[in-house]
Formats: C-alpha cells, structure tokens, sequence
C-alpha cells in the first residue's frame, strides 16, 4: 500500500494564539458564503509566506517520518488553499527531497492555457526529482473555471484532449505540429522530457463522476476518490472494475486510492476538538456558491438533470442561497458557524472524518481498508489547527497508526500501483470480474 | 383562432444540422432572434405583431429544442448558419427583430450580408461593448437572479411571472442551463460582444433600423445605444424611462407601438 498525506494548505490563523484574528477570517468567510471569491484584500503576504513555508516544512519531514507520497493539489482565488500554482511547490519538494514520490492529484488542466507549458513544467520536476513524480489532471472545480477565465462549457473537452495532448507531447519524438479542437501547437519540441518511461505514473483524483470514473478505467489510470462518502464510493469502483473487464483486464487495489480525512492526537477529547475544525476548514459545503460551483456547462446533462431534481439543489431557480448573505449578526453567524460544527456527528459515524487516539483511529481505518480495499491511501488534515499539534498528528499517525496500516494492507492483499502496473492482469473474454471493493463490509461499521 | 393558439413546431434542415423554428401566423414573414436564456414564451408583443404576419423564432442550436451543431463556436458561426437557414428558405430580404444576443446574431447578420434584412429591430443588443459601464455577466449568477436583474421593477412589470413559464420548473431549470452552456461557447470571450462588430456595420448595412433601448438597463448598459446608432447609418434609437433589459414586456404598449409604426 502506498501512504501518503495532504493537506489543502489553508490561509488562517491559529485559533489558539490568535484567536481575533482567526474568528474574523472564519466570519468573514461565513459572511461570503464562500471560501470562493474572498476579497484578496484578506490577504496578508507576511501571514502567507509563513504558511507556505510551514506547509512546505511539513512536507520535507513527513518525508523522514516515512510517508510514501507527498499529495499536492490547487485551488485559486480562495483561502482554501495556498498553493494556486502547484508545480512551484512540486518543485521544491523535488529538490529538498529524497525518497517520496510527488503526488500531483491534480493539475487543472482546463484551466491552464497552455498543455504544452504544462507538459515541461511536469518534466521539470519529474528530472530534479530523479523520477518521482506522480501527476495527475482534474477539471477543476466550477470556481476555477471562473478564476482562469476558462470556458466550463468546453470543461471536459479541455480536459480530455489536454491530457492526451501531455502524454503526447512527453512520448511522440519531436518537433511535430499539434492540430486539435482547442488546442493548437506549431511547434511541439519539448527539450525536457520525464526522465520516467515511457511517461510517469498518472493517477486521476475525483469527487465520483461517473464519466471520470468510466474515463480512467478505460485508460487504466488509478482513481483517487477525495474523502467521498463510503456507499458511492463503493458503486463507482465497481463501475470501473466493470469498465475494465470490458477493455479486457482485472481491476485490482491497485486501480483505486482514496482520501481520508483524519486528525490523531495524544487525547481523544482533544484530538476530537480539533478534528472538527476541519468541518470548517475542509467541507465543501461552503467552498464556493452554487452559481459558481455550475457554471455554464460545467456539469453533464445528465447531472444537470438530476440536480434540476434535487428538492434542495441550492442553485435551483428561487433559492438563490447567496441573497441575504453578508449581514447576519454575531448571533446569526454563531448559528451558522453551530450548523457546521454539528454535522461533526454524522461525519464521525459515517467515518468521514476519523479524530482520536491511535488506539481510536487504527480500527476505524481497518473498516475503510476493508470496505474500498484501496492500493493507494492518504491522509488529509485540514481545518485551522496550530504547527505544534499538527506536527503531532504527523508524528503519531508514523510511530503508530501507519505501521499498523501497513500490516494491515497486507494481510488485506492491497498492493499498489508501484508493485503491480495499473491494468496489467488480463481478464479473458467472458469471465467474470472479481469486485475489488467489499460492500459486505460496511454492515459491521465500529461502533 | 389567436396567433399564440397558432403557434407551432417546424423543422428544418440546414446543412447537415437540424433546425426547430416555431411559426406562427400567415402574411409577411418576420424573423424574431431569442435571447441568451432562451425563447422566453409568447407574450403580448409577440400576439400584437403576429398580426398579419407569419412569425419564425428559429431556436437556436444547443438551446434545449434544436441539438447542438457541434461546430457552431461562435455568434458569427451562429449568424451564418441562421443567414443560411434565411436564404435556402427564401425568406430574404426578411424583417428581423432581435433581443439582446439575438440583436447581436441580428448584427453579425447584416454585416455578412447586407442585403439579407429588409428592416431590422435591434431591442437591447448585446455585440458592441459599452463605452460606459460592463454587460452583466450572467456565468456568474443564478439563471433566475440574471432573469429578475433584466427587468428594473417587477412589481411594475405584470408579465415578469409569465416569462420562461414562471422559471420554476426542473424542466426550465434544464432549459436555462442548456442556454446558459450554449452562450457560454458563443460569447464566454470577450463576453458577449465582437470587437470587430461595429467596423464590420460601419457603411455596411443600409437596411432602416430602430434601436430600442430601456435607459435603466442593468443588463446590457445603455451606452452601447450610441456605437450602434453612430455605426449603423440612419438608424434610430427609441431610449425609454423607467425601463430596463426588456421593453417588450416592461413597456410594452409603447414598445408594440413603436416597432409596428417602424415595419409598417
């Protein structure tokens, strides 16, 4: 099993040693509806340059606390995330590094302009890492579309023919011209080439789309579900498993990651506390509004017409959720912030979200293990919380919970895409496919 | 019988794509060009100038009724396919009348083609950017916040609730966002006008043409009125009080009046 963690690297401020600053932020964001299209004036450069750097320390270390992976991932125009432009991360983790791999889940293809700049950026880092890099390409979400000026309507398009095109770009001996819908090279040379062949690892994070799903088992590209709740998750993988078996091969842990939101502590009431401010720092209910998360053509029509459906799609015509927004009192606002905070619960006993002591969290994440049978794991920590205490979580889930994960992938047979390639088990025609995912084990869920 | 009880679905072949135009009426023929949320359903202007004339409101490839010609990335894509649509069925020189996008496939139109409009009604056209203030931009809001800021006092305008039905429906809903996707790959940049539209009109089109325009307009901001007015000789701009985006249906009496004394 690979392991790895990710953090959305968060703009705040600790709720511990600054706590006016940290609750204005918090308001300021729950007055917005959105951490979406913030005001940058929120912005302080000081307070961002420490972060970054803290991030980054904490990626450089988790390297000697044994972590196989480093996952990155990019987000703009929004205290959600610091790192608007990944592949400047990537590239000095790649130099400050020596071991783990530098999971890039993903590039936002649509959004950048230009595939082919893409292309050698990714060979950049995959040369001065020495060949570690593991990208990976998303849409973007609905917000992005909009922070790039990229049209949503020709999202997928933009994706699809991107992603072909850097692959082409990395293996197809140059120079050639590049003639396609929307993307058009004179001149396709890229001096710097990944030094891994015939291309790098490409893994495909996702939010369960079923086309994105469908997509990735048809180019056997693994698919990393981000922190989706278990049932979905569990009918997607057998779609996939379903997708491989008809392009001929056997799906296998190895075909599938997932992220898993977690925070471990020394004390559960503790580690609890702080778990659940990723609740705010991490759910996506108010990562952006509506009208931004769907922009035009952003969604299939199939999943415009199921939302049309939802008797509660906030972006339905007469319940624009963004009206009223902006004025609430201290007492509305601690209302809302409660609202939050009490979906804790749910997220808890569905284990969306993993909080405790070792002790807590290691069979806890057995059942998640048992459940989707990934080859590929992170952990995810997010939410306002201090260096000091992540720092501990980092340490803790090393000494104690990854040694047990490691044991228990084992005996789970959950081998990942670095042991066995993606998609090279043949399944001959007319047999059946093996499930990887076992729905059976979600019915004995820890108390 | 009432010109709107008339009503019906035509379809036609233009190249190798379809094409759904709704008719209705009988006597000269009168092209109507729908807006960017879609054909907004019949309402008075549309009952008040049927009269005596054979009405076409093509629906636009990729606006929910008509399927998408892939190939149509651009409003001057979509101009020529519906300037080809006009010419195979014989239908020029045709009067037009044209809102908002439609007033800019409207422009595109007569640009290509001068002699493809007889005359030509252009009501809060998109195209041309505003020398002052900026299009509204409807990606970025709710289709029904886009709908409401068209008008500039529903309470005042009683045929706002009977606009796309109501809005309200999942259907509509899906209407709405097959429209919004389609004019996100029409005009998503520079959003929602040519740059090129107003030397491409200027000493081009002859054809007689009125403006109308509605002075509070929150939507395509009134000082567009002028580029038009000064790029198409002879033309006339009608500016009316106390309206905004839709003077067919926010003033109407006024508006049904003005465009039937225009076309004669």
């Amino acid at each position: 099993m690979h392991i790895m963690w990710f953090t959305e690297r968060q703009y705040h401020y600790d709720p511990e040693t600054e706590p006016e600053k940290s609750r204005d932020l918090e308001n300021r964001i729950l007055r917005n509806r959105s951490f979406f299209g913030l005001p940058n004036q929120n912005f302080d450069p000081v307070q961002g340059s420490r972060l970054l750097n803290q991030y980054l320390d904490e990626k450089i270390y988790s390297e000697e606390l044994g972590f196989d992976g480093l996952m990155l991932n990019e987000h703009h125009g929004t205290p959600f995330c610091l790192g608007s432009v990944m592949d400047v991360e990537a590239a000095v983790l790649a130099k400050a590094t020596k071991r783990a791999k530098i999971v890039l889940l993903g590039n936002p293809v649509p959004t950048v302009a230009n595939a082919l700049r893409l292309a050698e950026e990714l060979a950049m880092i995959d040369l001065i890492s020495g060949g570690r890099l593991v990208p990976g390409w998303v849409r973007g979400a609905g917000s992005e579309q909009l922070a790039n000026n990229a049209n949503p309507a020709y999202n997928r398009e933009y994706f699809e023919e991107g992603v072909d095109f850097i692959i082409k770009a990395w293996t197809t001996p140059g120079p050639f011209r590049y003639e396609g819908k929307h993307f058009h090279f004179r001149f396709v040379n890229p001096w710097v080439v990944p030094i891994q062949k015939p291309h790098p690892p490409i893994w495909i994070p996702g939010l369960v789309s079923p086309d994105t799903v469908v997509w990735c088992a048809k180019k056997r590209f693994p698919y990393v579900a981000l922190a989706t709740r278990l049932e979905p998750t569990v009918e997607l993988w057998n779609l996939y498993t379903d997708m491989a078996a008809r392009e001929g091969y056997q799906a296998g842990p190895e075909n599938f990651g997932y992220l898993q939101p977690v925070f471990v502590g020394d004390n559960q009431a503790r580690a609890e506390e702080l778990g659940k401010r990723f609740l705010y720092g991490g759910a996506f209910a108010h990562f952006a509004r509506p009208e931004w998360m769907f922009p035009p053509g952003y969604n299939s029509k199939e999943a415009t017409r199921r939302m049309a459906r939802l008797p509660a799609a906030a972006n339905l015509p007469g319940k624009p959720i963004h009206e009223g927004g902006g004025n609430e009192t201290d007492e509305e606002l601690e209302e809302i912030r409660r609202g939050v905070y009490a979906r804790y619960e749910d997220s808890k006993r569905d284990l969306q979200m993993i909080a405790g002591t070792p002790d807590y969290v290691i069979p806890r994440l057995r059942k998640v293990l048992e459940v989707l049978r990934p080859g590929i794991f992170s952990f995810w920590l997010d939410g306002p919380v201090g260096y000091k205490d992540r720092l501990r979580c980092l340490e803790l889930i090393s000494k104690e919970v990854m040694p047990a994960m490691r044991e228990i992938g084992k005996e789970l047979g959950l081998v990942d895409p670095f042991q066995r390639k993606p998609g090279s088990v043949p399944l001959p025609a007319g047999r059946q496919a093996e499930r990887v995912a076992q729905v059976d084990a979600l019915a004995s869920m820890p108390a | 019988m009432t010109a709107r009880e008339s009503v019906r679905e035509e379809k036609y072949k233009v190249g190798s794509d379809d094409l759904i135009v709704l008719e209705a009426g009988a006597g000269k023929p009168l092209l109507v060009l729908h807006e960017e949320l879609g054909y907004p359903g019949w309402m008075k202007w549309n009952e008040a100038l049927s009269a005596g004339r054979r009405m076409l409101t093509p629906l636009y490839p990729g606006f929910g009724r008509t399927p998408r010609a892939e190939w149509i990335m651009s409003v001057r894509d979509l101009a020529c396919f519906l300037a080809r649509f006009v010419r195979e069925r014989k239908l020029a020189p045709i009067d037009v009348i044209g809102f908002s996008l439609g007033g800019w496939i409207a422009a595109e139109m007569a640009a290509n083609d001068p002699a493809i409009f007889s005359k030509i009604v252009l009501v809060a056209p998109a195209g041309i950017r505003p020398p002052e203030g900026e299009i509204m931009d409807m990606f970025t809001l709710p289709a029904l916040i886009y709908l409401r800021e068209s008008v500039l006092d529903r309470s005042r305008t009683p045929e706002f609730d009977s606009l796309y039905d109501g809005g309200l429906s999942p259907e509509q809903y899906e209407a709405f966002e097959d429209a919004r996707a389609e004019t996100a790959r029409l005009a998503w940049q520079p959003y929602m006008f040519n740059p090129s539209l107003p030397h491409l009109l200027e000493g081009t089109v002859t054809a007689p043409t009125l403006i109308v325009w509605g002075r509070q307009d929150r939507i395509v901001p009134a000082s567009a009125s002028a580029i038009f007015n000064r790029s198409i000789a002879g033309s006339r701009v009608v500016a009316l009080d106390g309206c905004g985006h839709r003077p067919e249906v926010e003033k109407s009496e006024q508006f049904i009046k003005e465009v039937t004394n225009f076309l004669g």
